[in-house]
């Protein structure tokens, strides 16, 4: 019975698509993690990508985002299946440049997403830019709090290239645009329930907080309950999306996110890596973008499109 | 907080226990007082509510395994176990529909089920607590996700939900007293749980076990049944985070829950309860629950960097632990 179950969760967690054909050109995609709603729109753009240029893809990743370990390993195990080249969101910038360099040396073509490499081995990078993606969510706060005031930021995580870029990007456009507005306090926490509850400690030591931002789903979600929670009249920003902060936009919980466009981050790699195989020059870095949402633009059809449940 | 006495099998082990209990009690009135002092707003009222709401989750997950420390054991499954129950109760009030009693029911009772199979492993195929719950940890983490699709449920068709947990049902009593639920339902978990440990034969099973397990063998006691018991009720418990957590952000996030196993001990053992088995009390871990968020709270409240947190919360584990050797060696 323990066997059938173990077993059922370790083929969860590798998901592969069946190859149709043998022969099939074949990329590997490796993301940071596969459970967060985040990753699993990042694998619907590949999947959609990969149908549309006919190669195979399999879509694997650690279990947490400190796993840097891990996700070397599954690394090491794809180089070993000498693919036709492969896609990679580093969990570190630098640790994993080595097991990158024998993948370039065996030939096989390299797309970083998500968050770049310290190298110039791989082609190209798919990825979001954090600092611009964070200063249009302090720019959204700023303007819903007239340009004045207190606010706070509560952060996923203290050392990841997404964590700092976007906890930076904010207190930068803050600290460039609005002389009016301090920041009092930036946490860190790297769940919902934790960030609820870290936010409502936020809120008791600044009785005079005006806004605070969220920088991904978790921490949205934990901004959401907490202002639910307390009902107090803050203006709260996230990040990303998921039911939950849609739903907290809609019933005006909070002003507005930030959305990356993870469909697009997982067409652009399997795309540049169908590119790089037919010998075409990709550019350093493609920025997939990102959207400022609330409830007015919600459902037009370019937003609905990279929102996910 | 309720009557602190427990009763246990040997005089010895009630003075030891009983003083611990006191020395963490005295510990979070001197943080209470600390933090009143030097952090601003920190004794508010709401402050007080807020700590503990944020103390309902890691409460009952200790008191989890509060009952398999006292017995001998050891349960690492208890943060992802409480996952897999907050997925369960979501399969059953949104994807079946079912009403909301079914859920609650549903999600304590495979709780009870999976902690049972932990305790198979242990008490049948002698595999050691720490190995056989960490299996069950990455068991329960896998099938949360495999459940819920790796995403989300929520559960806006059970509109009744947050009455599990953020709602304040004590307004309806006393108009002007904001009281989460979930705070009464910690402290009802720990209550029914101290009455188990120390008023029913179950109870006196699970000291014996953790005391001497051969000598409670040899006295008749089928160990088994007991240890498995003892796993299953960890489990059922976990539902009962399971259910907090989840009414609480109104979803089951599949990928929560690593991690909470590790804070939970640590409410454990700063409650005076002996990792080596057959010492402990309920209330100590509740109170050590209360002194981690306390510490969490207050360290928040004066700006103190979260790094610096992390750093006094795992200090304070340890001094916990040095008193519960130097009051073992006393006794």
């Amino acid at each position: 019975m323990k066997k059938t179950l173990l077993v059922a969760a370790l083929g969860a967690t590798t998901a592969f698509s069946a190859p149709a054909f043998a022969e099939d050109v074949y990329f590997p995609i490796i993301a940071k993690g596969f459970s967060h709603q985040f990753w699993q729109a990042v694998k619907l753009g590949a999947e959609n990508a990969a149908a549309a240029n006919g190669v195979t893809i399999t879509f694997e990743g650690p279990n947490t985002e400190a796993e840097i370990d891990k996700q070397t390993d599954i690394l090491n195990a794809a180089i070993a299946k000498k693919p036709q080249g492969l896609g990679f969101a580093a969990l570190d910038s630098q640790a994993q440049v080595p097991a990158l360099k024998k993948a370039a040396d065996a030939g096989i073509p390299i797309v970083a997403f998500d968050s770049g490499v310290d190298s110039d081995i791989p082609l190209t990078t798919c990825t979001t830019d954090n600092l611009a993606a964070a200063a249009g969510a302090a720019k959204g706060l700023a303007e819903a709090i007239g340009g004045e005031g207190e606010v706070a930021a509560v952060i996923h995580d203290q050392t990841s290239a997404t964590g700092i870029g976007r906890r930076d990007g904010f207190l930068n456009e803050i600290a460039a645009n609005y002389p009016n507005i301090t920041i009092v306090d930036v946490q860190y926490a790297n769940d919902a329930l934790k960030a609820a509850d870290t936010i409502k400690t936020i809120m008791q030591a600044h009785p005079n907080l005006k806004g605070i931002f969220a920088s991904n789903e978790g921490a949205a979600i934990g901004l959401a309950v907490a202002i639910k929670e307390t009902g107090a009249q803050i203006a709260g920003v996230g990040f990303d999306s998921g039911k939950t902060q849609k739903d907290a936009i809609l019933d005006g919980s909070l002003i507005g996110s930030i959305t990356q466009n993870p469909v697009g981050i997982g067409e652009c790699v399997v795309d540049s890596l169908a590119k790089a195989i037919k010998g075409e020059t990709l550019p350093p870095v493609i920025d997939t973008g990102f959207y400022w949402y609330d409830a007015s633009n919600m459902n037009e059809a370019n937003i609905a499109a990279v929102l996910y449940d | 907080m309720t009557d602190t006495t427990q009763e246990a099998p040997t005089n010895k082990v009630i003075t030891s226990s009983f003083l611990q209990k006191a020395v963490a009690f005295v510990v979070l009135i001197i943080l209470l007082a600390f933090f009143s002092i030097f952090a601003p707003n920190f004794a508010a009222w709401s402050n007080m509510v807020n700590i503990m709401q944020a103390t309902a989750v890691n409460g009952v997950l200790g008191v989890a395994v509060t009952f398999v420390i006292i017995s001998g054991g050891i349960d690492l499954s208890v943060g992802t176990m409480m996952t897999l129950t907050a997925v369960i109760s979501g399969l059953i009030l949104t994807n079946l529909g079912m009403p909301l009693p079914v859920g609650i029911a549903g999600a304590i009772a495979f709780g009870g089920f999976m902690g049972s199979l932990s305790g198979v492993a242990v008490a049948k195929l002698k595999i050691p607590p720490f190995i056989a719950t960490l299996g069950m940890m990455q068991i329960a983490r896998g099938l949360a996700l495999v459940f819920s699709g790796a995403k989300p449920i929520y559960f806006n068709s059970t509109p009744n939900y947050g009455l599990l947990s953020p709602e304040s049902s004590i307004s309806l009593l006393i108009p002007g007293l904001e009281m989460p639920n979930s705070v009464f339902i910690m402290f009802g978990v720990a209550i029914l749980a101290s009455i188990v440990l120390n008023r029913s034969i179950l109870g006196r099973y699970i000291f014996a076990l953790g005391s001497n397990e051969e000598a409670a063998r040899l006295s008749g006691v089928v160990v088994d049944k007991w240890k498995i018991i003892t796993y299953g009720i960890s489990g059922m418990i976990c539902g009962v985070a399971g259910l907090l957590v989840s009414s609480r952000l109104n979803s089951a996030q599949p990928a929560l829950g690593l991690g909470y196993e590790l804070d939970a001990i640590a409410a454990v053992v700063i409650g005076g309860t002996s990792l080596a088995g057959g010492r402990g009390t309920v209330m100590g871990t509740i109170i050590g629950a209360f002194i981690m968020s306390v510490l969490t709270n207050g360290l928040r409240v004066m700006g103190v960097q979260e790094e610096w947190k992390i750093v006094v919360t795992g200090l304070i584990i340890i001094v916990a632990v040095y008193i519960d050797i130097v009051l073992r060696k006393q006794s």
